[in-house]
C-alpha cells in the first residue's frame, strides 16, 4: 500500500473532523490509504452513519405484533395477513434534487424501489412528499417541473405505479427542497430476504449495471449544506436507467423464487463499499474483493473510484457455494452484467484487491457500525418565543368569506395537484382502488380480499412553530388519512428532514420531533418500521423548517368496504367529529390572508384523536358512512370545499350551517383544530349513527346537507351574517382549485 | 381460449393482461419470452403496455427488432388475433403491422388519466359486444400517444372502417377538447384491413373490473372471447 500524508485539508474534503481521524487510526493501528480513507469518509457521513441522530433515534418504538423486519434493513416489513408482508420504506434525495432536479429525483425513486425489492417483494405503490419554495420564482418553477418529469419517467418506465403524495410550497425551502419517496412493496412472509454476507466460502456476486465515475461521494455531498456553488456539485448526482432498474427487479424476483440466494443488498449511497460492509458487519463476517473482477464502464478506475462510485441500478449478492451457474445465467437472460467478485470470509475485514495485490483492507463493523455518535448539543433558539407569541386580538377577523376560501383554495399547497399527478402513471399493475386526489390511496391485494391504504404527511410549519407538537400531528394526521378510508394503521416509515445538526436549535428541534413521533406512534399502537435522516438541509446558512414526514400504511380487511373524501349523493347528511376550538395559529389561512407564519400550531389531544379515528374506521366498516375527509391545511371550510369539487365524477353542492358557540369566524371556517373529520352519512341514518358517535364518547353534530349547485356556509348566531357567509358557485370554487398550479406555471 | 402475452424487456403491463385473461376471464395464458421464437397453441396474442428496451429512442423502435416480432407476424398473416395496447400498439406501428406512427403527446408530458373512447366500429371481433357508437371510458397512460399518418392512408382506413376508437366526450363528442394527446382526427385505435390486429391507446386491462370501479374494458376482452365461441369462466370476487 501507498504511503500517504493526510494533511487537514484532505481530511475536510473527505468531511471528516480530526477526532473522526484519530478514531480511524485507532482501529487501522496505522495511517489509511487513500482508498481506506474515502471509504471512512463515505460510511461515516451523516447520510450512512446517522452520527448525529442515531441515540435519539433508539427511542423510537419499533415493535409490534405485526412487525416482520423492524429498522436496519433495507426497508421494514408487517404482516398483513395470507401469507404476506408489506414491506415498505421512505427516503430522501433532497440534496441531488436541487442540484440536478431531474435526474436527482428519478435516482430517489429508483434508489427506494431498490430497496424494496432488495427485500424480496415485488413494489406496487410508491409515493412522494415534496416541498419546494414559492413557485413565483422561475428557479422553483423549474425545480418542480423538473422532480415531477424524473420521478415520472422513473417510475413510469418501471411500471410501478405513483398513487399518491403530497406538496407543500414555502419559501423556506427555495435553496432546499425536500424530495422525499416512498415505497411499499408485497412478499411473502416466509421469503424476505435480507442483506447478509453469510456462509464462509460463499460467492459474491455483482450484477446489474456497470460501475462508471458517477456519483462518487454522493453520501458526503448529501451530508454538506449549500452555499451560491451547490451548482458545482452537479457531477456527484447519478444519472439513472429505470430501463436497466426494471431487468434488475426481474431478475432479482426471479432468483429469489429460486433457493440460490444467501443475501442480497442494493449499492445505494456509497456504493460498493456501503453494500460489501455492511453485509460483512450485519453477519459478523469479512468479504474479499477482487475489484478488475467489478463490470466497469471505462478503463483506469482506481480502487478509490469503484468502491466510491455510486452508478445506479447495481446489486450485491451472496449465493450458495456452487449454485454460481444460475445466478449468472439468470442475471444473463436479462441482459444484466454479472460477475462473482469475491468471497465471504471469517476475517470481518473488507478485503480488496487489484490483480490479487491487497489495496486496502479495513475492519467492516469499523465502517459500518463504529462511526463516531455525537450527543450534539441542543438549545431552543432564541426567536422561539416571538415566533409562538401570536396576539389574536391584533388580528381582524375575517370579512369576505367568499375571498379567504378563494384566496385559500387558490393557494397552491392547497389547491388540485392534478398537474403533477395526470403525469405519474398511477394505474398499472391495476390495484389501484382510489387514485391520488383522496385523503389515502387505496389498493387492493390481489390474491386476498384486503385492501392496503398509504398517506404521506407532514406539516413544516407546525414543527418549526412547535417541533414536539407538529410531528404528533403528522404521525396523527397520516393515521386520520388512513381512517378516513377505513384503515387500521399498521405501521410507519420515516424520513426525518432538518437543517444543519451542528446547530443547538436544529437538533433541538430534532430530539423534540422525536419526542413527539414517540408518544403519537404509542397512542396509536402503531411501530416505526424503517427511515431515513436527511440533515444539513441548509443553504446560506438559513436552515429548512423541521419536516419529519411520515408514510404510513393501513390496512382494509375486506377491500369494498372503503370510502373517499368525496360527497357521494345529494342528500346525505353531513356530519362533523371532534371539536373546533380557535386555533389560528400556524395555520395556511394565516400565512395566505395574513402573511403570518407563527403562534402556537393546534395542541393535539392523542386520546381525543384515537377515538375519532377508531370510531370512523368502525362506522367505514359497518358500512354506514358515504365519504369521510380530514380536516386539515385551511380548516373546515377547505375540506367541506373539497368534499364538493374534488370527486373524479363532478361536482356536488352542499349547505351547511355552522353555530358559531363564541368562536371567531375565521378560526371557525379556517382554523386548524385536529382530530376533527368530516363525515357524509345516508340520511335515514343520519340518527342513528350520530348516536353510535357519541356513544363512543367523540363529539359531534350534524352541521349540513349534500345536494344543490351552490357551496354555502351560514355562521349561526351570528349577528353580522353579511360578507361573512360562504355562498360560492361550484364552478368558480372548482375552477380557482383546479387551475392554480397550472396558472401559476403559466400553462392554461 | 389460449391467449400469449408477448414479454419484452420493459413490458410492464404484461402482469396485468395475464390477470385479466386468466384471474379475471378465466382463460389460459401463456407468457411468451421476446427471444421465443416459435408460436404455437394460440388463439390470441397480447402486446402489452411499457417501455420495451426503455423506449430511449421512438417507442417500439427497438422491440420491432426481437426475435419474437417475426413469429408474430406470421401468426398475424395467418389469421391470428393480436392485440396490442399502448406499447404495444406503438409496436404494432413500428413493425408495419398497421399504419401510421406515433408522436409525442403535444402537452410533452407523460399523461394518465380517465378518457372516453367512441367505438366507430362495432362490427370486429374486439369490439362486436359494443354498441356501434358506444362511449367507453378507459384509461389512458403514454407519453407517445399522438397518431399520424399521411392523408391518403388516413382516408384509406376510414373508408375501410380500420379506426375503431376515437376521443371523445362522456357525450360522445369528437371534439379537439377530447382529443388527450393530439392524435389525428381524435384516434384511439385502429384495425388493420383483414380485422385480426387491433392497436388501442387505452388501457383496457386497468378498466376490466368493478373492483377498480369500472368495467367498460371488459367489453373488448368478451368480444374477443365469443369471437373463439368462449365465454368468460368465473368472475372473480373483489380483490381476488
Amino acid at each position: 500500500m501507498k504511503a500517504l500524508v493526510i494533511t487537514p485539508a484532505i481530511l475536510e474534503q473527505h468531511k471528516l473532523s480530526e477526532e473522526e481521524y484519530r478514531k480511524i487510526l485507532g482501529i487501522l493501528g496505522r495511517e489509511p490509504n487513500w482508498t481506506e480513507l474515502g471509504m471512512f469518509s463515505a460510511m461515516w457521513s451523516e447520510h450512512c452513519s446517522y452520527k448525529s441522530s442515531r441515540i435519539h433515534l433508539k427511542k423510537l418504538p419499533t415493535t409490534g405484533p405485526r412487525v416482520v423486519q423492524g429498522p436496519g434493513e433495507n426497508a421494514g416489513a408487517v404482516d398483513i395477513g395470507d401469507g404476506l408482508c408489506a414491506v415498505f420504506k421512505m427516503e430522501s434525495h433532497n440534496h441531488p434534487s436541487f442540484i440536478e432536479p431531474y435526474q436527482g429525483a428519478a435516482t430517489g425513486v429508483g434508489g427506494i424501489l431498490r430497496d424494496i425489492f432488495t427485500m424480496g417483494a415485488r413494489p406496487i405503490a410508491l409515493l412522494n412528499s415534496l416541498r419546494f419554495g414559492g413557485l413565483e420564482s422561475a428557479h422553483t418553477r423549474h425545480l418542480l417541473q423538473g422532480v415531477v418529469a424524473g420521478i415520472a419517467g422513473y417510475g413510469n418506465c418501471m411500471g410501478v405505479p405513483t398513487v399518491g403524495g403530497e406538496i407543500v410550497f414555502n419559501d423556506i425551502y427555495a435553496s432546499n427542497p425536500l424530495v422525499n419517496v416512498f415505497c411499499l412493496g408485497i412478499a411473502k412472509k416466509d421469503k424476505i430476504f435480507l442483506g447478509k454476507a453469510a456462509g464462509v466460502g460463499n460467492p459474491v456476486i455483482y450484477f446489474g449495471s456497470k460501475t462508471g465515475r458517477d456519483g462518487i461521494h454522493g453520501a458526503t455531498m448529501a451530508s454538506d449544506s449549500f452555499d451560491e456553488q451547490a451548482a458545482q456539485k452537479r457531477p456527484t448526482v447519478q444519472v439513472g436507467d429505470p430501463f436497466t432498474e426494471k431487468l434488475l427487479l426481474e431478475a432479482c424476483l426471479e432468483l429469489m423464487a429460486g433457493d440460490c440466494l444467501v443475501g442480497i443488498q442494493d449499492m445505494g449511497a456509497a456504493g460498493l463499499t456501503s453494500s460489501a460492509c455492511e453485509m460483512a458487519s450485519r453477519e459478523g463476517t469479512g468479504v474479499e474483493l477482487e475489484l478488475t473482477n467489478v463490470p466497469r464502464r471505462e478503463p483506469g478506475m482506481t480502487p478509490y473510484e469503484i468502491m466510491l462510485s455510486e452508478s445506479q441500478e447495481r446489486m450485491l449478492m451472496v449465493a450458495k457455494a456452487g449454485r454460481e451457474e444460475e445466478v449468472i445465467s439468470v442475471c444473463r437472460k436479462w441482459d444484466l452484467d454479472v460477475a462473482v467478485i469475491g468471497r465471504v470470509t471469517d476475517t470481518g475485514k473488507v478485503v480488496l484487491k487489484e490483480n490479487g495485490e491487497v489495496v486496502a483492507e479495513v475492519p467492516a463493523k469499523a465502517l459500518a457500525d463504529e462511526a463516531p455518535r455525537y450527543d450534539r448539543p441542543s438549545a431552543p433558539p432564541a426567536y422561539q418565543e416571538m415566533l409562538q407569541a401570536l396576539n389574536h386580538d391584533a388580528l381582524p377577523d375575517v370579512k369576505d368569506a367568499n375571498g379567504a376560501l378563494l384566496a385559500l383554495l387558490d393557494s397552491p399547497t392547497i389547491a388540485s395537484k392534478r398537474w403533477v399527478y395526470e403525469q405519474y402513471d398511477h394505474m398499472v399493475r391495476t390495484n389501484t382502488m382510489v387514485r391520488p386526489g383522496s385523503d389515502a390511496a387505496v389498493l387492493r391485494v390481489k390474491g386476498t380480499n384486503k385492501a392496503l391504504a398509504l398517506s404521506v404527511d407532514c406539516n413544516g410549519r407546525y414543527c418549526l412553530l412547535n417541533p414536539y407538537e407538529g410531528a404528533k400531528i403528522a404521525i396523527a394526521e397520516c393515521a386520520r388519512n388512513l381512517a378516513c378510508a377505513g384503515a387500521e394503521p399498521i405501521g410507519v416509515t420515516d424520513c426525518l428532514n432538518f437543517g444543519n445538526p451542528q446547530r443547538p436549535e436544529v437538533m433541538w428541534q430534532f430530539v423534540l420531533a422525536v419526542e413527539g413521533l414517540k408518544d403519537a406512534c404509542e397512542a396509536l399502537h402503531v411501530p416505526i418500521v424503517s427511515g431515513n435522516v436527511s440533515l444539513y438541509n441548509e443553504t446560506n446558512d438559513l436552515s429548512i423548517y423541521p419536516t419529519p414526514m411520515i408514510g404510513m400504511v393501513g390496512l382494509i380487511e375486506e377491500a369494498e368496504r372503503t370510502v373517499t373524501q368525496w360527497f357521494q349523493r345529494a342528500g346525505d347528511v353531513i356530519l362533523l367529529l371532534g371539536k373546533t376550538r380557535e386555533d389560528l395559529g400556524g395555520t395556511e389561512y394565516l400565512k395566505v390572508l395574513h402573511h403570518r407564519e407563527q403562534g402556537s400550531p393546534p395542541l393535539l389531544n392523542l386520546q381525543d384523536e384515537q377515538a375519532v379515528q377508531a370510531c370512523t374506521i368502525r362506522l367505514i366498516r359497518a358500512g354506514l358512512v358515504q365519504s369521510a375527509h380530514d380536516c386539515s391545511d385551511g380548516g373546515l371550510a377547505v375540506a367541506l370545499a373539497e368534499c364538493c369539487i374534488s370527486g373524479p365524477d363532478g361536482h356536488v353542492g352542499a349547505m351547511v350551517q355552522l353555530p358559531l358557540n363564541g368562536l371567531r369566524q375565521d378560526a371557525l371556517l379556517f382554523g386548524e383544530s385536529q382530530s376533527r373529520i368530516v363525515l357524509s352519512v345516508k340520511p335515514e341514518q343520519a340518527e342513528a349513527v350520530l348516536n353510535q358517535i357519541r356513544d363512543a364518547g367523540v363529539p359531534a353534530a350534524k352541521i349540513g346537507t349534500v345536494g344543490g349547485s351552490r357551496f354555502v356556509i351560514r355562521l349561526e348566531g351570528d349577528q353580522r351574517t353579511e360578507g361573512c357567509t360562504v355562498d360560492l358557485d361550484l364552478n368558480v370554487l372548482h375552477d380557482r382549485w383546479a387551475s392554480a398550479i397550472p396558472r401559476a406555471l403559466g400553462q392554461n | 381460449m389460449n391467449i400469449g402475452v408477448v414479454v419484452f424487456p420493459g413490458s410492464n403491463c404484461d402482469h396485468d393482461c395475464a390477470y385479466v385473461f386468466n384471474d379475471v376471464l378465466g382463460q389460459s395464458v401463456q407468457m411468451i419470452w421476446h427471444k421465443d421464437t416459435q408460436l404455437s397453441g394460440l388463439d390470441a396474442i397480447v402486446l402489452p403496455g411499457g417501455f420495451s428496451y426503455g423506449d430511449y429512442l421512438r417507442t417500439g423502435a427497438i422491440a420491432r427488432f426481437s426475435p419474437v416480432m417475426r413469429a408474430l407476424k406470421a401468426f398475424a398473416d395467418k389469421g391470428g388475433l393480436v392485440i396490442g395496447i399502448c406499447n404495444g400498439f406503438q409496436i404494432l406501428l413500428e413493425a408495419g403491422l398497421l399504419p401510421g406512427v406515433m408522436l409525442r403527446n403535444t402537452s410533452l408530458n407523460f399523461i394518465c388519466k380517465d378518457v372516453y373512447v367512441k367505438v366507430e366500429n362495432a362490427a370486429t371481433r374486439f369490439t362486436h359486444r359494443c354498441e356501434s357508437g358506444q362511449v367507453l371510458k378507459i384509461p389512458i397512460a403514454h407519453a407517445d400517444g399522438n397518431y399520424y399518418t399521411d392523408p391518403v392512408t388516413l382516408g384509406g382506413i376510414k373508408a375501410n372502417a380500420q379506426v375503431i376508437f376515437r376521443y371523445c366526450t362522456a357525450e360522445g363528442n369528437v371534439t379537439p377538447a377530447a382529443n388527450p394527446n393530439g392524435s389525428l382526427d381524435n384516434i384511439a385505435g385502429i384495425m388493420n384491413a383483414d380485422g385480426n390486429v387491433l392497436g388501442m391507446m387505452p388501457h383496457p386491462e386497468r378498466s376490466a373490473e368493478s373492483v377498480l370501479s369500472n368495467e367498460d374494458g371488459r367489453l373488448i376482452f368478451l368480444s374477443m372471447l365469443s369471437a373463439f365461441g368462449k365465454s368468460e369462466i368465473r368472475a372473480r370476487p373483489v380483490g381476488a
